[in-house]
């Protein structure tokens, strides 16, 4: 076994471990640290495939952004968690069983699986051969040409997404007091101060 | 790339259990969305192995892109459902699937 086979060996068992227990997981927000534990070690595996740019990616996207999302959600919510944990084990064997027919009907699919012979051949020539070009170079010469379109759409999707995400979260509160610019704007001075000519000894 | 004696088997296989892995968490925690959707996103995890597995096998770099895709979908998917729920929690001030049912009819 070289080290590259040793690495695989610790990543997968890393991911299927904080898998695991991110479903297990009392607390959400262990949940949400496990979850953060398997996306690294699965950018591992994507750094062993080749797949340096995406692991990287990877990292950023999920580690940085959505998890970090999660995380504060799950803190913001003022929630009885473990009130929400407890038909956990009445729904296991249910979830065991049905976990376990689909892997069944996965292994099924993988052992009865053979290449096309002319596949390998057929899909290489998309892309520029990996020994020549890097893995992100070689992404970038795929993306900004031939799925220049899907790019863009996919920016899209992150637009909308993110307006989405804020005017369903914007709220305006009725009590708490804002700056009204134009009032400010338009304040007439004659108006504003008004002058009282105040006899001595008396008030207003 | 993929030397040595770890094969596409391995890689296909550790996907395999890990997106088990995320139908076993939807099933166990039905009440619990927010665990429902950081199950969702494992079992994205577990189709972007198999994507960039098969790219990295078949020396094919379009696997790669539709990855970089999931993970848009999936970015933005994750954004939308927890806004959702912050909007949900506010109006109901639970976040229980059973408690879920306004649109019932």
């Amino acid at each position: 076994m070289t080290v590259a086979d040793y690495a695989f060996y610790l990543f997968a068992i890393v991911l299927t471990a904080a898998g695991l227990m991110t479903i297990f997981a009392r607390n959400p927000v262990h949940s949400v640290l496990w979850l953060i534990c398997a996306f690294l070690s699965a950018s591992g595996l994507f750094v062993l495939l080749g797949a340096e740019f995406l692991a990287m990616l990877m990292l950023i996207v999920y580690v940085g952004a959505v998890a970090v999302l999660f995380l504060f959600v799950v803190m913001m919510l003022d929630v009885d968690f473990s009130e929400l944990k407890a038909g956990m084990a009445q729904h296991l064997p249910v979830g065991l069983l049905i976990g376990l027919v689909i892997l069944m009907q996965l292994t099924i699919v993988a052992g009865d699986w053979i290449w096309a012979d002319a596949a390998p051949m057929l899909r290489a020539a998309v892309a520029p051969p990996p020994a020549e070009v890097e893995n992100t170079a070689a992404l970038g010469q795929l993306i900004y040409t031939r799925y220049v379109l899907l790019f863009q759409l996919a920016g899209l999707v992150l637009l909308v997404a993110m307006i989405g995400a804020i005017v369903l979260t914007l709220r305006h509160r009725a009590n708490v007091k804002r700056q009204d610019v134009l009032a400010q704007l338009y304040r007439d001075p004659a108006r504003a101060v008004e002058l009282k000519d105040v006899q001595p000894g008396q008030g207003i | 790339m993929g030397t040595g004696s770890i094969g596409l088997g391995h890689y296909l296989t550790v996907a395999a259990i890990l997106f088990v892995i995320g139908i076993l968490g939807i099933f166990l925690n039905r009440k619990n969305v927010i665990v429902i959707l950081m199950s969702i996103e494992l079992m994205l995890l577990a189709v972007n192995i198999n994507l960039v597995t098969f790219s990295a096998y078949l020396g094919d770099l379009v696997g790669q892109v539709f990855t970089m895709f999931v993970l848009t979908v999936a970015a933005a998917e994750a954004a939308i459902g927890l806004a959702i729920l912050v909007c949900f929690f506010r109006n109901r001030g639970t976040i229980a699937v059973e408690d879920i049912n306004v649109m019932k009819g």
